[in-house]
């Protein structure tokens, strides 16, 4: 076979092989995916095709014919079990030998699972599939008490969906806030009344520990709290599928270990996405992330470097959540700076925290603010005043120059 | 099927049949036409498909929703017929549109 080899179907898969052929590449391209569906975008899954709002064809990446048009084989339904790198082959579930000039690893990640007492009953999910959703979609059609055990987005974006459409919707959360791993006590506790004003029930610092129903769940057992539950969504976060990379002796830790390039520790192995531990030369150390844009910008890098161009990873961090009518954009990472300042009213659902540090912007929390986002995509890293910042009379153009 | 002409920043032209009902964006990304990177699939939080419309069809095209403005207003290239090419759908009456794409995304 030989050529360039993909192991992994998600975002950065799909990304990888279109800007190969972009870059002109000609010989052959394999992909092989665990999920039967071809590459596809994981934000929709909570947010507008769990909500019906988007069809299948708006979740590809790009449509199925689109691989057979440009000479790309997606051997889909097919996981990658073992990589030879002195070998330079892969095995897979369909066969072994398989020879590669170039390997691209991008099998992003999976949901991290609860395992407690009841955890094998029916009607408890997670969601990282679209296989999950259409699950969860059927499953939500007769189910009228759903609880969504961690406060995260993806969380909080199945809460603000689920309750639109009628369900009693519990929020459980471990943690004295919701959104606590990623955001400031001001942004969670927004979020929190945003979600309680809508119906939503949040329950903090509660601990789940077992889940009780005959062969079906019916009840969530948290201390001395019961709540009452015919549909259970988990969402306490996601680890990397680092155990294929691992195995064959590549540098790990906390992600596939990447340098700037792309690059894994051995020779012609690649890995791009939610798998990767990179550096960030803008924020000066490494990171393992779990976002789109860096799936995307890491598989774009990697596929210029496998066909033998020359492009460094340099992208600040960015993210995007939507909740209602409320579209969030983040920029950085909040917990980087040391003061912060408010643009715009907390009351009229549009505003912006920018977080600095020694007066340079690190982060901003942007709600329904989109200039606000870019301001802080551009200036990034900068010094800017802080009094013309926070006063909405001042156009952000100025800041700019 | 309405034609597209996309011209890249150093003159490179694209002549695309597209389908209406896609976005200019999808049209592009579909067929590899280079200088739009979409990093949000079309959900207008990126930013990353900026296009200039030809003048002579911004009256079809129109102009951007308060949102997309917003989201077009901080880019340093953005021009009077800037627009995000995730917020046009393809029409019959765009056939032989010219979308001249910008040299970098921000
Ligand atoms: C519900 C949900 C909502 C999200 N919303 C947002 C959002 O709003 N904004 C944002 O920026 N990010 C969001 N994310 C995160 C984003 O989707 C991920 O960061 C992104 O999908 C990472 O892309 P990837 O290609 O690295 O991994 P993935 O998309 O996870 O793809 C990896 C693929 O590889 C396959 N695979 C794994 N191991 C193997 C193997 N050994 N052999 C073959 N195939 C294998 C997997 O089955 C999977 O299909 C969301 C994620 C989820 C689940
Ligand atoms: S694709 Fe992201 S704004 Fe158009």
């Amino acid at each position: 076979m030989a050529g360039m080899v993909i192991a992994g179907g998600g975002q950065a898969a799909g990304q990888a092989v279109a800007s190969l052929r972009q870059a002109g590449y000609k010989d052959a391209i394999t992909l092989f995916g665990a999920e039967t569906y071809p590459p596809y975008q994981r934000p929709p899954l909570s947010k507008q095709y769990l909500s019906g709002e988007y069809g299948l064809d708006r979740v590809y990446l790009r449509p199925e014919k689109f691989y057979a048009d440009r000479d790309v084989d997606l051997k889909l339904g097919v996981t990658v079990s073992g990589i030879n790198p002195a070998a330079h082959t892969i095995s897979t579930s369909e066969g072994n030998g398989i020879t590669y000039d170039k390997l691209l690893i991008a099998t992003g990640s999976r949901p991290r699972i609860l395992d407690i007492p009841g955890s094998d009953l029916d009607g408890i999910y997670y969601l990282r599939t679209i296989a999950d959703v259409d699950a969860i979609r059927q499953a939500m059609q007769s189910a009228r008490n759903l609880c969504i055990i961690g406060g995260g987005y993806i969380g909080l974006e199945v809460a603000s969906i689920a309750v639109n459409s009628g369900l009693n919707v519990n929020v459980l959360e471990m943690e004295s806030r919701v959104l606590k791993r990623v955001t400031t006590p001001e942004m969670s506790e927004f979020y929190h009344e945003l979600h309680t004003s809508h119906g939503v029930n949040i329950t903090l610092n509660s601990t789940v520990e077992r889940f009780a129903g005959k062969n079906k769940v019916a009840e969530i057992l948290c201390g001395d709290s019961r709540f009452e539950a015919d549909l259970v969504i988990v969402g306490i976060g996601i680890l990397p599928n680092i155990e294929l990379a691992e195995k064959a002796g590549l540098e790990c830790d906390n992600g596939i270990l990447v340098n700037g390039r792309c690059q894994t520790s051995k020779p012609d192995i690649y890995a791009a996405g939610d798998c990767t531990n990179h550096p960030n030369p803008i924020l000066g150390r490494r990171l393992r992330l779990e976002s789109v844009p860096n799936a995307m910008e890491q598989a774009r890098v990697a596929a210029t470097n496998m066909n033998g161009g020359d492009s460094i990873y340099d992208s600040v961090p960015w993210f995007w959540s939507d909740q209602y009518d409320l579209k969030l954009q983040m920029v950085g990472f909040s917990s980087d700076g040391d003061n912060q300042v408010v643009r715009g009213d907390r009351k009229s659902s549009q505003f912006a925290v920018f977080y600095l540090k020694d007066d340079a912007v690190v982060a901003v929390d942007a709600i329904n603010s989109p200039r606000e986002f870019l301001v802080c995509k551009r200036l990034y890293g900068k010094t800017v005043d802080t009094g013309k910042l926070q006063d909405p009379g001042v156009d952000l153009k100025s800041l700019m120059s | 099927m309405p034609q597209i002409r996309f011209i890249e920043h150093d003159g490179t032209e694209h002549e695309i049949e597209a389908i209406n009902g896609d976005s200019i964006m999808v049209t592009a990304i579909n067929n590899l036409v280079p200088g739009i990177d979409a990093d949000c699939g079309g959900e207008c939080s990126c930013a990353t498909c900026h296009v200039i419309i030809d003048p002579d069809w911004m009256d079809s095209v129109g102009r951007p929703s308060e949102r997309e403005d917003s989201m077009l207003d901080l880019n340093p290239d953005r021009e009077e017929n800037s627009r995000l090419s995730c917020q046009i759908q393809v029409r019959d009456d765009l056939d032989g549109i010219i979308v001249n794409l910008p040299e970098f995304q921000y």
